[in-house]
Order: C-alpha cells, then sequence, then structure tokens
C-alpha cells in the first residue's frame, strides 16, 4: 500500500472540500499532482506532490561519458532544450579550460535566444489560453514552428535537439539556416506586436491577472527564485548580465525588471525579453558577418568529435575518435559550477570530476523545481481559478522539475 | 558594484570562525569546508553581514565518498548578488549519524533542496519542517544516490572495464 496523500470529501473534521488538481489535468500543462482544501472556490491549503516523471538523469549521468549526458539535459526543460545542451557543453568546456572561438560563441547566443523566443511564446501564449484568449496563442504559436526549422536546419531535431557539441557545433550552419533567422526576425517583431497589442492593454486580461500571486522581493530571494519570475519582481539578477557566458558581455541589452511580481508583471516582463532576445539575435547576425565563415568549432581534436568522413579516412581523427568514445582522454580532477540564464531561470550545472570517464557527481540546479516550491505555499487564500493561471505564469516544465 | 575578492571574503570568514578547513579555488569559486556545529552560524554570517550579503542560496546538495571517514558531503553554493560574488561550503558527516541542522531557518527556499537532499542521500536535516521524500515515491527504503547503490545490474559482465583493456 502506497501511501499517497489521497483525501476525499467526507473528511469529518472540516467542511472543506477536496480537490485533488492533477496529476493529469488539462489546465495544469503537464503532470503535477496539487492536493488542494477548498473553502468554496477559495484554496484553504494545498500540498504539491511531485516527481511523477522522475527519471533519474543525475544517477544516469554518473555512468555516462560528458558528450553522452547531452540529450539527458535535452529533457529536462523540453522547451528551451537548446539552452540545456549548451549550458551542459560551457560546462564541460570550463572543466577542460576549452576556450571557445567568438564566432561560435555568437552561434549559441543566436541558438540560445531562439530557444528563450520559443520559451516564453509558449508560456504566454498559454497563459492567455487559461485567461480565455485563446486567439493570441494561435497567432504566436506559428513562430515557435519557425524557430523549430531552424534548429532542424542546423541540428536535424525539434523539441530534444542535442544540438552542438562540446568545443563548439557538429556542423557549420547553412545559408538556409541564416535565412530563416532573418526571415524569423523580420516577422516575428510583427507578430510579438500584434500579441502584445492583443493583451497589454486588454480590460478582461488585465482584470485577471494584476494583482494575483503578487510576490515581493525580499520573499521571491528567499524562495531562491530565478529568471523572470524574480525580475517580475523587482530583482534585476540575470546570469547573462551578472557572469557573462558565451560573450553575451559583448552584446548591447537590457534586462526588464517588473515591480510586484504579479501575474500581469511576469508576462510584460518576459514579453520584453523576447525583445532583447531579437536585439540580442540581430547583433549576432551582425557580429557573425565580421568572423570567418569557416569556425564552428574549437581546435581542440582530443575533445571535439571529428566529422564521420574523417574518422574512416584519417589517422588521427580516428585515433582522436576512438579516445573519445572510449573515454580515454584524461580530464582535471576537480568541481565546476557553471550556471547559464535559462528561460525559466538560474540553470546551473555542478560537476564534480575524478578524471575518469564519467563525473563523479553531477547535480543539476533546475529553475523549475526551486520555483515551484513556492507554489503551494503562495496558493493558500486564493480562487482556484487564479492558482491556475498562476501556475501557468510561474512556467513549470515538468521535465526540469523531476530531472 | 563593489566587488569583494576572493581573499578579503576569506579573512572575514576566519576572523570569526576558526573550524574553516580546506580552503580551494576551482575556477575562481572560493570552496571552504567547515564542521557540522559551525554551519548554520557560517550561513547566518555570511546571509547578515552588511558587506557581504549572501542572501541567495543558489544550491544546496550533497555528494557521497564510501572511501572517507566522512563519507557524505552536503555541499551549500550561495550568491552574493550585491558584490556578485559566488561561495560554495562544504560540510562532511559520518556515515551512522548522518545528521544536519536545517538551512530553512534562513531560507524558505532551502524546504525542497534539502528533501531532495534527504530523498537521494539521506542526510537527515534536523529541525526541518516537512522532512519527506520529493522526487522518489515515499515506501522507497535506499537513498538511490549514495554510490552502493548501482545504475544496472551488478551482474552484467559485457559493460565491465576489462574488456577494453582497462
Amino acid at each position: 500500500m502506497r501511501n499517497h496523500p489521497v483525501y476525499t470529501d467526507n473528511d469529518p473534521q472540516t467542511e472543506y472540500s477536496t480537490l485533488n488538481l492533477g496529476p493529469t489535468h488539462p489546465a495544469t500543462h503537464g503532470v503535477f499532482q496539487n492536493v488542494l482544501t477548498l473553502d468554496g472556490e477559495r484554496i484553504v491549503s494545498g500540498v504539491s506532490t511531485i516527481g511523477y516523471i522522475h527519471r533519474a538523469f543525475e544517477k544516469i549521468a554518473e555512468h555516462r561519458p560528458f558528450y553522452q549526458i547531452t540529450p539527458l539535459t535535452d529533457r529536462m526543460n523540453y522547451c528551451s532544450s537548446p539552452i540545456n545542451n549548451m549550458g551542459w557543453h560551457m560546462t564541460v568546456e570550463k572543466l577542460l579550460g576549452i576556450q571557445m572561438p567568438k564566432r561560435v560563441d555568437y552561434l549559441r547566443v543566436i541558438i540560445m535566444e531562439l530557444a528563450r523566443i520559443s520559451d516564453h511564446i509558449v508560456c504566454n501564449g498559454v497563459l492567455g489560453v487559461d485567461t480565455g484568449a485563446y486567439t493570441g496563442f494561435m497567432y504566436l504559436m506559428v513562430y515557435r514552428e519557425h524557430i523549430y526549422e531552424i534548429y532542424e536546419e542546423i541540428c536535424g531535431s525539434r523539441l530534444t535537439t542535442n544540438i552542438g557539441r562540446i568545443g563548439g557545433f557538429e556542423r557549420n550552419f547553412n545559408h538556409i539556416a541564416f535565412d530563416k533567422t532573418r526571415k524569423f526576425l523580420k516577422e516575428f517583431a510583427v507578430g510579438l506586436k500584434e500579441f502584445e497589442n492583443l493583451f497589454n492593454r486588454n480590460r478582461i486580461f488585465i482584470d485577471r491577472t494584476k494583482d494575483v500571486a503578487a510576490v515581493d522581493a525580499e520573499t521571491a530571494l528567499s524562495y531562491s527564485w530565478s529568471g523572470p519570475l524574480l525580475r517580475a519582481a523587482g530583482v534585476d539578477y540575470d546570469v547573462r548580465a551578472m557572469e557573462p557566458y558565451s560573450s553575451y558581455e559583448d552584446f548591447d541589452f537590457e534586462v526588464p525588471v517588473g515591480t510586484n511580481g504579479d501575474v500581469f508583471n511576469r508576462f510584460l516582463v518576459r514579453n520584453a525579453e523576447m525583445w532583447q532576445s531579437l536585439r540580442m539575435i540581430e547583433q549576432a547576425l551582425e557580429k557573425i558577418a565580421k568572423e570567418p565563415s569557416d569556425i564552428f568549432h574549437a581546435d581542440v581534436p582530443e575533445f571535439y568529435l571529428p566529422p564521420k568522413e574523417e574518422v574512416y579516412n584519417n589517422m588521427e581523427a580516428l585515433i582522436y575518435h576512438f579516445k573519445i568514445v572510449m573515454g580515454e582522454v584524461p580530464t582535471p580532477n576537480t568541481e565546476v559550477y557553471h550556471a547559464v540564464e535559462g528561460a525559466n531561470g538560474e540553470l546551473g550545472f555542478y560537476l564534480v570530476n575524478d578524471g575518469g570517464r564519467t563525473p563523479y557527481r553531477l547535480h543539476f540546479r533546475r529553475p523549475s523545481f526551486i520555483n515551484y516550491q513556492m507554489y503551494a505555499p503562495m496558493s493558500r487564500g486564493m480562487l482556484l481559478s487564479d492558482a491556475i493561471i498562476n501556475m501557468s505564469s510561474l512556467n513549470v516544465i515538468a521535465g526540469e522539475l523531476d530531472a | 558594484m563593489a566587488k569583494i575578492t576572493n581573499e578579503e571574503l576569506l579573512n572575514s570568514i576566519k576572523n570569526k570562525f576558526d573550524d574553516i578547513t580546506s580552503v580551494t579555488e576551482p575556477f575562481g569559486l572560493l570552496t571552504i569546508e567547515t564542521s557540522r556545529e559551525s554551519i548554520i552560524d557560517l550561513l547566518t554570517f555570511l546571509k547578515t553581514d552588511p558587506t557581504l550579503q549572501f542572501i541567495y542560496l543558489t544550491d544546496l546538495t550533497a555528494i557521497h565518498y564510501p572511501e572517507q571517514e566522512k563519507p557524505i558531503g552536503i555541499i551549500y553554493h550561495l550568491h552574493s548578488l550585491v558584490n556578485n560574488v559566488r561561495i560554495r561550503i562544504k560540510v562532511f558527516v559520518a556515515d551512522g549519524d548522518v545528521h544536519m541542522p536545517t538551512a530553512t531557518v534562513l531560507w524558505n527556499g532551502a524546504n525542497w533542496m534539502e528533501r531532495e537532499t534527504y530523498d537521494f542521500f539521506g542526510v537527515v536535516f534536523d529541525g526541518h519542517p516537512d522532512l519527506r521524500r520529493i522526487l522518489n515515491i515515499d515506501d522507497m527504503t535506499v537513498f538511490p544516490m549514495r554510490k552502493e547503490y548501482p545504475l544496472e545490474d551488478p551482474n552484467r559482465v559485457d559493460k565491465r572495464d576489462y574488456f577494453f583493456g582497462r
């Protein structure tokens, strides 16, 4: 007998009713269970149960060489998997002391910012759906498809991308990828403006979201919130600005902040971030035009998997291929923490290496996991319908929550 | 933004606490080891000191070194947003006595991080308001991230290293 918290409506001690919201409820967009005690439509208390799709990534990672961990990171925040992939690659590169050429950094920035946009599209679009405005979602969702097409040009896959390699990219971007990115920049600016016109001054939407689930900066910091949620509460903490990685220091961008951390502020912050991402992609394209066009990886043959045709025709490439795949390349015996600004907040990789072919210990600091723990406490006293849009704007991704 | 160097940071800690052992700086991140008795005092000092202001608990996790005398290490990552400095603090505890004082008295966010650490390493955080398993199922009896629990069937031989000349 497993002791899941199962509650009945006929609890003799209270007059409250109990609602099992989830684990599979169409309004929660993922596998989340919250057992809510309700007084009418008002939430008295709630208990979150998580772990429904826990896949033991940290344990699996202890048994995989570095390059085989990338597909695991895909499956954490699957709405913006390229950020996870590149965060992991940069962690390993930091451990190995690999310096990336500027062009690779800029290519990465393009992909990571596209991923951030695709994540925010889903979050803000779905927030509209949950407040009863389906139109904005339909208008915006097509641009995620365009982003996925750009991924496809670069790595061949769409959702779980496994994009890039340790030491750079698997192959150079072709001209179609650049053309599609430029086309996206032009068209998405129009689409996003239209989306903002639909929502930003929409009376119904504002009534529905303003002052709902407001969080002050101190509470948000105490709960270790990060990302758009923390910034909506008024704290200008962005890893890209504080500890620039992948040459973010070369870019001119703003960190949008909100005031009171309610659902409306989070919505505005995410929209503003999409504009900043567009700016950064534009700058990255300009910068790339000044770099030599044939560089797409660092010159580190002992860590960067050589292309297959070279493996078959070139002695050194074959040796390196074998050494990398079999984990025969010595790695430093040390530990490293590397954080990137994921779409939901600070995505950290804490890697302890003992020089073997696999990490000794790998811990993922998953923003969804840490952001979500405030959900049940902050739902107290809230209307059930507000709790739904609160969850929607927390943008908790089940894969990242449970790892 | 006034940035504190690791040296200044370490000095101000050492002025207050005398049981700081094993100071390292991998990749510029100051890493210190302290004892279970002084960890909460140290965290409180780091959080409340007006110049340091490590108000942000980035991460809390654990690690297992089975061959050590004190095999379970609990690892805190703190971040001073004002000074933009990070610090890593480790505390090692013995196997039969895997108890730690809870950090939930300082950060609400430590709640689930400690539950996760308990779930995977069996670290009992004394004073924690709700110390239950979080990602694994409630009636699980082991702490799966400890090294004695293999990922795969230990009787499987086809992946043994000696087949590859190691």
